[in-house]
């Protein structure tokens, strides 16, 4: 397989080994720019390693990592990794408390240089402030701007921390389980806003819960033992009997949730 | 910075370079007199104040717990040491152009690492210089293999406890045990005379004024919110695109040399350097003036210095027994009740009390004082 022209990242024979335990076992890949993909998978399957992979928090024992046309990710540090273009959005709401909503995006946005002499320099020119001021907008945070973060709700601190990853203007997002203890209202929304973002960036979304990824309904990727058990729309990848037996096998709820 | 607060430093500011020195030169019966001694005693605490300063950008900012700036007060101390007692010259007991603990060692040539020492600019860079590289390394090799939390704090004190040893032997040339003392002159200013001393108390003040306008913007500019972030989800700054390690490196580097100045002046004023000043125990007391006074908020820093040794120098002399106790307990209360030292404590009375009058309040930030609770960020 060679990657095609349009592909935004690129995993090939990757395995990540911890300790005799292939979290991901010769995996390979792959997502186009401006795609949407959903991965699933029971738990261990190496859904989160392969997000950890992506972004540099994590270095496989072997394989070929390639963001966009030709650059390696496999040398890079995480913060290297993010200034390039690929955003994260951790599962646990992982935002600066003792900041305010507003310096929080402040700090996300993208700039050429996140550097310490670069940060003590003068304030940020007008036009990053109206960026700031958008991204409040989409999330829906505008009217809490100047509250702390730590003041904020479960849910608003899942969509505080996808605005933060939009402010950094990535070309591709990582988001895992962005709707884990959210409620029904929550989780449309975020499915909405998850939507809204995937129009013109590439977003690859892990998940639990089905309902959900019907909702987004794209190409959904089923990650089992570390390797791709099978990729396609979510009503094909339902009806697998492959899929089906990993959830029976694994545990009941699991199976439930794929039916 | 607010027009409030840039009024209060400015009035600080004036209370400590001005009204406190002018004090000390109406004679002794006025009763704003200030003492030459109690002078003294303040420059001595402003230094302290000047080391609490970056020890609060490092812990109350960046929540790096350092128990190892003792090091780097040492280093500024010694610098300075070693230029004064190289002003003594032939002046010594021993007559010798050496300084008399080399005489007694039996050491016959001044150590090659002193001589730069001779000239007085040489000394007044290697006082900001020499903190700052030996920061550097010992931050680089820290931060980069990611040692945070606790094990960044333990190896701070290994790192006090090993320079204490260093600086203790007589093989090292820097007076072992007895440290370095019997200063007579600074810059040829005799130290012994009431202005030479006075003059120290004002360049320390200022030191003290310039070293909080430093920190503060700092704090105030984007920089020192990434160090606030980092404090929060070191994680979330990693992937935000910031380098942790390069910021932690910056406020580590920052707060050694104001350790330094901070000695610098320190050892004309008290007229003594020993390794006493340098090993855990200082180290640990430097941590309690900061959570004393109160983190993060860089005036709580200078409150808790001068404070906690204000007490100490009354309690030392009046109740000697009581000073131990009083600093452990005050530790244990700082931890448990106050966790946001004593301008926290005091921010929340004068809160209750606005309300209890019926005014509107200006209710401090709960979140921090909670956030503050952990004594180390052990993420």
């Amino acid at each position: 397989m060679t990657p095609a022209t349009g592909s935004i990242i690129y995993l090939e024979d990757v395995t990540v080994d911890y300790d005799g335990f292939k979290a991901l076992s010769h995996l390979n890949f792959f997502m186009d720019r401006r795609e949407l993909r959903v991965v699933i998978g029971p738990n261990g399957a190496g859904k989160t390693t392969l997000l950890d992979v992506v972004s540099g928090r994590v270095k496989p024992e072997s394989g070929r990592v390639i963001f966009g046309h030709n650059t390696d990710l496999l040398p890079l540090r995480e913060n290297d990794i993010a200034q390039l273009g690929v955003g994260r959005k951790f599962q646990t709401p992982s935002v600066f408390v003792n900041l305010t909503v507003w310096d929080n995006v402040e700090l996300s946005l993208r700039r050429a240089s996140k550097g310490v002499l670069a940060a003590l320099r003068r304030r940020d020119p007008g036009e990053a402030r109206e960026r700031i001021a958008r991204t409040l907008e989409t999330i829906q945070l505008a009217g809490k701007a100047g509250a702390p973060a730590g003041a904020l709700s479960h849910g608003e601190k899942q969509w505080l921390e996808i605005g933060m990853v939009i402010a950094q203007d990535p070309e591709l997002l990582l988001v895992d389980e962005p709707v884990a203890g959210m409620t029904d209202e929550e989780t449309a929304r975020t499915g909405a806003l998850l939507e809204e973002i995937a129009a013109d960036r590439s977003v690859l979304v892990i998940e639990h819960d089905m309902e959900f990824v019907r909702r987004l309904a794209r190409r959904v990727t089923v990650l089992h033992q570390g390797m791709v058990l099978c990729e396609g729309p979510v009503e094909q990848v339902q009806s697998d009997p492959r899929v089906l037996e990993v959830y029976i096998g694994r545990r009941r709820e699991g199976a439930d949730a794929v039916r | 910075m607010p027009r409030r607060e840039a009024l209060a430093v400015g009035l600080a500011a004036v209370l400590l370079v001005v009204v406190l020195p002018v004090c000390n030169t109406l004679p002794a019966g006025s009763p704003l007199a200030l003492s030459n001694f109690t002078l003294n005693l303040f420059g001595k605490f402003l230094t302290y104040a000047i080391l609490a300063l970056g020890l609060d950008l490092l812990w109350g900012y960046a929540g790096v717990l350092s128990l190892g700036h003792g090091v780097f007060f040492g280093l500024g101390a010694y610098a300075m040491g070693m230029h004064l007692m190289l002003e003594i010259g032939a002046k010594s007991v021993y007559q010798s152009s050496l300084p008399d603990f080399m005489v007694w060692n039996q050491v016959t040539a001044l150590p090659l690492f002193w001589k730069p020492f001779q000239s007085s600019a040489f000394t007044l860079a290697a006082v900001v210089l020499v903190p700052a590289l030996f920061g550097l390394a010992f931050g680089y090799l820290a931060f980069r293999s990611r040692i945070r939390g606790v094990y960044f704090s333990i190896i701070t004190q290994a790192l006090a406890l090993s320079a204490w040893l260093v600086f203790n032997r007589n093989e090292m040339n820097l007076g072992g045990t007895n440290g370095l003392a019997d200063f007579k002159t600074i810059f040829g200013f005799p130290l012994n005379r009431p202005g030479t001393q006075r003059a120290l108390y004002v360049v320390t003040a200022l030191a003290l004024v310039a070293a909080y306008l430093v920190c503060r913007w700092i704090t105030l500019t984007r920089a020192g919110k990434v160090l606030v972030a980092i404090r929060d989800s070191e994680t979330r700054v990693l992937f935000s695109g910031y380098s942790p390690a390069a910021y932690k490196l910056f406020v580590f580097v920052v707060s050694a040399v104001l350790a330094g100045v901070a000695g610098a002046l320190y050892a004309p004023q008290v007229g003594i350097i020993t390794p006493a000043k340098i090993g855990v125990l200082p180290s640990i007391e430097m941590v309690v003036w900061v959570a004393a006074g109160g983190r993060g908020t860089l005036y709580g820093a200078i409150v808790g210095a001068f404070g906690v040794n204000w007490i100490q120098s009354w309690l030392t002399t009046s109740y000697p027994d009581l000073w131990l106790l009083f600093l452990g307990g005050l530790f244990m209360g700082a931890v448990l009740f106050f966790p946001d030292g004593i301008v926290g404590a005091l921010g929340r009375l004068a809160a209750r009390a606005r309300r209890l009058v019926g005014q509107p309040t200006a209710e401090p930030k709960q979140g921090t004082a909670i956030d503050h609770c952990a004594p180390m960020n052990s993420k």
